[in-house]
C-alpha cells in the first residue's frame, strides 16, 4: 500500500458519516455522473475511431479475402487461423519477435532507471542532460533506422569503419544489431515515464529513511519503488506492447530478410503486398491475442498497481 | 545539502556519459548531413567532413514540399497533443479519483486499442475518412493520431493521478472549494509532472508516426515529414540519398529538442514536498 493510503478517505465516507445515509447516496451519484461525464469524450473519440476497424478486421480474418483474387471471397471460418498457426513462418517470426521483446525490454528497464535517476538528481545541466536524452526517442524512428542502417553499411557507416564487419548480412547479429537500434531508441521513453514517476516519491520521505540508516538500496527498495509502482507497470506494460509489435527498426535495417522479420512484418507482408487481407487479418488478430496475454501477465503481477484498481482499497 | 567534489565529479562524469550514450549516433548523422553528397562514398565513417558543405540542406529546400511537411507535422501533432491530453486527463481524474460503474471496461478498452496492431486497421479507416471527405486533411490524421495516443495518456496520467497526495482537495473541499474547482486549483498543479510527461510522450508519438501518414494522405495538403522522408528516399536515384535523409533527420529534430527544453522544466522533483505533514 502507497504511503498516503491510510489519511485518505472518499469524499463520500466523510459527509456520509456526518449526515446520515440520503446524503451518501446523494453524493454517490453525483460522484458517478461527474465520473462519467468526465469519461465520456474520450470513450466517444475511441468508440467513434476504432470500433468498425477493430471489428472489420475481425470479420475479414474469417474470410478468403484475397484483393488479387476479388471473385473468390468468402466465409472460411477458421481456415485462415489454421494456415498461420501451422507456417513455420509464423512460428519463426514469433521467436525472433519474443528474443527481440525479452532482451530489449529487460535491458531497457534496467537501463532506464539509471537514465531517470541521473536526470532526476543530477546536480548540474539537468535541462540539457534531460533534453540530450530524449533526443534519440524523438527522432523520427525511419530516419533512426535508416542512420543505424548507414552506420552498418560498407563503405559510408562508422561501425562498419571500427569493427570492419557486415552483420546485417548474418541472421544473429542482425537481430543483435536490431535490438541495439531499439535500445538506444526508446530507452528514453522508459526512462521519462520513470523519471516522472520518480519526481512523486516525496523528499521527506527519503531523508528519513536516511536518517533511520537505511543504505541506498534499501531506500529504493522500501522508499522509492512502492510508490513508483503504477509508473514501472505503466513504463513496462506499453514498451513491450510496443516492442512486440516491432516493425519501424526492422523495415530500415533489413527490410526483414535473412530471417529477421517480426510477426507484425509479416502481417504487413500480407496486407500491403500480397494483399491477401484475410490471412493478414488472422495474423494480425493473433498478434492482438499475444499482446492480450502479455498484458494480461503485467496486470495480474502489478496487483493493486493498476489504474483504477484500488480506489475501494482506499476508503 | 552540501555539495561535495567528490559528488561533483561523480555526477559530471554521469552525465557525460549518459549524454554520449544518447548523442554519438545522432552526431554521427550530423556530420553526415554536412559532407558533400559526392564525398559520401570515401569520407562517410569519420565523425568529421573532410570539407563541410551545405548542399544537402540546400537540395532539400529547394524542394518547397519539405517545408510545407514540417508546417503540417507540427500543426497535426500539436493540436492532436492538447486534445489527447485534455480528454485523457479528465478520464484519468475520474479512474484515479471516483468510484463509477464502468470504470473497468474503460480501462479495458483503451488497452485494448492500444494492443490491437495497427496495420490491420488502416485499411478500414482509409475507407471511412473517403465516405467522409476526411482523407488527405488535417483533421484526418488528427482523429487517428488523439485516438491511438488516448490509451497511453490515460494509462500515464491516471498512475500518476493515484500518487497525489489527495488530503489536498479535501482540505480545499472544507475550505468551501466546489470538486471542479479542488480539480482546476489543487489537482492540476500538482498533476503537472505527469501531464509533461504524458504530452511529451504524446507528441513524440504523432511527430514520428509513419504508417498513418503514408496511408491517410495524398498531397502536400496534409502530408507530414516521415510520410515527406519516404518520398525523397526514391526520388534521388542519382546521388546517394544518406546525405539528404541525415539534413532533413536533423531538421525535424530541432522543434522536438525546443519542445522537451521547454516542457521538461514541469518534471521537477519534490513538487508535492511539505504538501503532506509528515
Amino acid at each position: 500500500m502507497s504511503h498516503v493510503a491510510e489519511t485518505v478517505g472518499p469524499t463520500t465516507a466523510g459527509t456520509g458519516g456526518r449526515n446520515g445515509k440520503a446524503e451518501l447516496s446523494e453524493g454517490a451519484r453525483a460522484e458517478r455522473k461527474l465520473g462519467w461525464t468526465l469519461c465520456a469524450p474520450a470513450v466517444v473519440v475511441m468508440l467513434l475511431v476504432t470500433a468498425y476497424p477493430i471489428i472489420y478486421a475481425i470479420y475479414l480474418s474469417f474470410r478468403r479475402d484475397d484483393l488479387r483474387f476479388p471473385k473468390a471471397s468468402k466465409f472460411v471460418g477458421i481456415d485462415n487461423y489454421t494456415t498461420v498457426l501451422t507456417s513455420h513462418i509464423w512460428w519463426h517470426a514469433l521467436a525472433v519477435t519474443m528474443v527481440i521483446t525479452v532482451i530489449s525490454v529487460v535491458i531497457e528497464l534496467v537501463f532506464g532507471f539509471g537514465l531517470a535517476l541521473v536526470m532526476h538528481r543530477t546536480i548540474w545541466g539537468r535541462g540539457a542532460v534531460r533534453t540530450a536524452i530524449l533526443i534519440p526517442y524523438g527522432i523520427v524512428t525511419i530516419a533512426a533506422g535508416l542512420g543505424w542502417q548507414y552506420a552498418w553499411t560498407p563503405g559510408i557507416g562508422w561501425i562498419q569503419h571500427l569493427s570492419g564487419g557486415a552483420p546485417l548480412t548474418h541472421q544473429y547479429q542482425a537481430i543483435g544489431t536490431i535490438i541495439l537500434a531499439e535500445i538506444w531508441k526508446t530507452t528514453p521513453f522508459m526512462a521519462l515515464l520513470l523519471m516522472a514517476g520518480l519526481a512523486l516519491v516525496p523528499e521527506e520521505l527519503v531523508n528519513a529513511a536516511k536518517m533511520d540508516g537505511a543504505t541506498a538500496w534499501q531506500r529504493f527498495v522500501s522508499v522509492m519503488l512502492p510508490v513508483m509502482k503504477p509508473a514501472i507497470l505503466v513504463a513496462l506494460l506499453f514498451r513491450t506492447l510496443d516492442a512486440f509489435r516491432i516493425f519501424d527498426n526492422i523495415y530500415a535495417l533489413t527490410g526483414g530478410a535473412i530471417g529477421t522479420g517480426s510477426v507484425s512484418f509479416i502481417g504487413y507482408d500480407n496486407l500491403f503486398l500480397s494483399l491477401n487481407l484475410g490471412i493478414g487479418s488472422a495474423i494480425s488478430v493473433l498478434i492482438f491475442v499475444c499482446v492480450a496475454i502479455i498484458a494480461f501477465i503485467f496486470i495480474k503481477a502489478f496487483g493493486t498497481a493498476t489504474p483504477g484498481s484500488d480506489v475501494g482499497g482506499r476508503g | 545539502m552540501a555539495v561535495t567534489a567528490g559528488k561533483k565529479v561523480g555526477w559530471s562524469t554521469a552525465n557525460i556519459l549518459v549524454v554520449a550514450w544518447a548523442l554519438f549516433p545522432v552526431w554521427w548523422l550530423v556530420s553526415l548531413s554536412f559532407k558533400k553528397p559526392g564525398n559520401i562514398a570515401t569520407d562517410g565513417g569519420s565523425f568529421w567532413p573532410t570539407s563541410w558543405s551545405l548542399e544537402n540542406y540546400r537540395g532539400i529546400f529547394k524542394l518547397g514540399e519539405f517545408v510545407r511537411s514540417i508546417l503540417n507535422s507540427i500543426g497535426i501533432a500539436v493540436i492532436s497533443t492538447v486534445i489527447a491530453v485534455a480528454l485523457a486527463t479528465m478520464a484519468a481524474y475520474a479512474i484515479a479519483r471516483l468510484r463509477f460503474p464502468g470504470k473497468g471496461l474503460l480501462i479495458g478498452m483503451s488497452l485494448l486499442i492500444a494492443m490491437f496492431p495497427q496495420i490491420s486497421l488502416v485499411s478500414p479507416l482509409f475507407s471511412i475518412e473517403r465516405t467522409l471527405h476526411l482523407f488527405d486533411t488535417w483533421f484526418g490524421l488528427i482523429i487517428p493520431y488523439m485516438t491511438f495516443s488516448l490509451p497511453l495518456a490515460i494509462y500515464t496520467l491516471s498512475a500518476f493521478f493515484r500518487e497525489i497526495p489527495w488530503d489536498l482537495e479535501k482540505a480545499a473541499k472544507m475550505d468551501g472549494a466546489t470538486p471542479s474547482q479542488a480539480f482546476r486549483q489543487v489537482i492540476a498543479p500538482l498533476a503537472a509532472p505527469g501531464i509533461f510527461t504524458t504530452a511529451i510522450l504524446v507528441l513524440i508519438f504523432c511527430w514520428n508516426d509513419f504508417l498513418f501518414a503514408i496511408s491517410l494522405t495524398s498531397t502536400t495538403a496534409s502530408r507530414t515529414v516521415p510520410a515527406e522522408l519516404g518520398f525523397f528516399t526514391g526520388a534521388s536515384q542519382f546521388q546517394q540519398p544518406a546525405g539528404s535523409i541525415a539534413a532533413a533527420s536533423v531538421i525535424i529534430t530541432v522543434p522536438i529538442i525546443i519542445f522537451v527544453l521547454l516542457f521538461q522544466r514541469r518534471i521537477v522533483a519534490g513538487l508535492t514536498s511539505g504538501a503532506v505533514k509528515g
